[in-house]
């Protein structure tokens, strides 16, 4: 379970968050929405202590992450596994040895044992193939799935997604989409996916959480989404409503796969 | 609350986060052992394939020292074997370690910069973290410590060739005969001039690489970021190296 608390966060005297408070259940799919720049991703660097806040706290499993000693939030960090935007892969390395990397950082596992784990994370992310190809020469969802592949490596408790779905086709998005919900239930993680793509939250998420002004605006389950009545979040979710309305505010989810997707 | 500093303090902001990051590194030293294969990765990147562009720099600036030094020494009342005595220490005490640590500061310095520049640009050094990985102790620490440890071997790479090239140089134009070269340079030789060069080229290996680790670690901005990092990196380096060369000049001697 991951709690922030009333989460304050400035950079170069611009606040970016101001006063954030928020649950991530064990074992549900949050999505964080919100606008380009609104901070969802700041937040989402706040729950591994990538960023630290400037007031309020943090909470992982009860302890607050910021009061730990370096080496303790290294291990606590072991239990996340992030996919970050551009999948932030080291590109002095192959994919292989991408996926690998943590493994051979941190567990005694034998190179045949790691070998296996890797070729079946690759299979999870359906790409068995790519492990000789270096970074620049994949495609960028093929880059987010090999991300994908290196965060679940160390079998994490914890995945965080930043805008997984962000700058790729709409097919590829749904292929991400269907990972992360496949992940989720596979390996029973608990995951927070930073997105902007309505389709994206509607077709993974369990519970979404509105980011508006640096503030948590609204926070609420999918059905809760379809008969809110906020105009803000309304204005958001509008931006989008080729989904939303062609998925039906019943939030039918079989039917929002073959929901003409909004390319950005 | 972040507090908003005047723009006056910048350069001691910049100082402070700098030696922060010296304080990481240094706390990070106990894990060495985990990145040994970094280090001889960086000893290899840094100094091996440095050698090259060193020796043709140093076989140049040993020969125009020779041919200079002895345009400016024309008197029949000066045996030629001054010149010896002239070009070898200033190649073992300057131009050794200051000629090598120029052409590093760009080499070197610029690359470190670019790499780790790019590396957080793309979160590569957000990656390592999250995964619980020290990036400091994995990126920053190898390269200060295979710089610390090849710019001395560069330096000693470079003494020999450009007094080689000052030998060849001198002994081919008829400036002076080899052996009157070598008998002026044995003559005035003092060992510390040795170790103390060799103490300068430790110092501006520390420099040049804390320096662009430290402008790459903390790249902003994209693609410009790491332009700006890379440029700043080189520059600043050569800028500390004059000034670490002066400090120890004016304190070893």
């Amino acid at each position: 379970m991951i709690q922030l608390r009333d989460i304050y966060k400035s950079f170069g005297g611009t606040p970016v968050i101001k006063g954030a408070t928020l649950d991530v259940k064990e074992g549900e799919t949050l999505a964080v929405i919100g606008r380009s720049g609104s901070g969802k991703s700041v937040l989402m660097k706040h729950m591994i202590g990538l960023l630290k806040p400037d007031s309020g706290y943090v909470l992982v499993d009860g302890v607050d992450i910021n009061k730990l000693a370096y080496h303790e939030l290294q291990k606590l960090r072991r239990n996340f596994g992030v996919l970050f935007q551009g999948g932030a892969l080291f590109d002095s390395m192959n994919s292989f040895d991408n996926v690998a990397f943590p493994l051979r950082s941190f567990s005694k596992k034998s190179e045949a044992d790691i070998k296996r784990d890797v070729l079946e994370c690759l299979d999870m992310v359906e790409l068995p193939d790519v492990g000789p190809k270096f970074p620049p020469e994949l495609s960028g969802g093929m880059q987010k799935r090999v991300a994908l592949a290196r965060a679940i490596a160390m079998r994490p408790r914890y995945i965080m997604y930043d805008e997984p779905t962000s700058g790729l086709d709409p097919e590829t998005s749904n292929v991400i989409d269907q990972m992360i919900k496949s992940l989720a239930v596979r390996l029973n993680v608990t995951s927070v996916v930073v997105t902007h793509d309505m389709h994206s939250v509607l077709t993974t998420a369990d519970r979404v959480a509105f980011i508006n002004e640096g503030r948590i605006w609204w926070v609420g389950s999918i059905p809760d989404l379809h008969e809110c009545a906020d105009d803000t979040l309304i204005n958001f979710v509008r931006a989008n409503e080729y989904q939303i309305g062609a998925g039906g505010a019943s939030g039918n989810r079989p039917h929002q796969s073959v929901v003409p997707r909004q390319t950005n | 609350m972040t507090v908003t500093l005047p723009r006056i303090l910048d350069p001691f902001v910049s100082l402070g986060r700098f030696a922060l990051l010296l304080a990481r590194a240094f706390r990070s030293v106990a894990e060495l052992g985990r990145y040994s294969k970094n280090i001889f990765e960086q000893m290899v990147r840094i100094g091996i394939e440095s050698i090259p562009i060193v020796a043709l720099a140093a076989l140049f600036s040993g020969a125009v020292t020779t041919v200079q030094t002895a345009h400016q020494l024309v008197s029949p009342f000066i045996p030629v074997s001054i010149i010896g005595a002239v070009v070898v220490p200033s190649v073992i005490l300057e131009l050794g370690a200051v000629v090598t640590g120029f052409l590093l500061a760009g080499r070197v310095g610029a690359r470190i910069a670019a790499e780790l520049g790019t590396m957080r640009v793309t979160e590569q050094i957000d990656a390592l973290e999250a995964m619980g990985l020290n990036s400091v102790g994995y990126l920053i620490v190898p390269r200060v410590v295979a710089g610390v440890i090849m710019f001395p071997v560069l330096y000693i790479v470079a003494c020999v060739v450009a007094i080689a090239g000052g030998i060849f140089v001198g002994h081919y134009t008829g400036e002076v005969p080899a052996g009157e070269f070598i008998a002026g340079a044995r003559e005035f030789f003092r060992p510390f001039d040795a170790v103390f060069g060799l103490i300068k080229s430790l110092v501006f290996g520390f420099v040049i690489t804390a320096i662009s680790c430290y402008k790459g670690y903390y790249t902003r901005g994209g693609a410009e970021g790491v332009g700006r990092a890379t440029t700043e990196a080189a520059v600043t380096s050569c800028v500390y190296i004059l000034l670490a060369d002066l400090i120890l000049a004016s304190t070893l001697l």
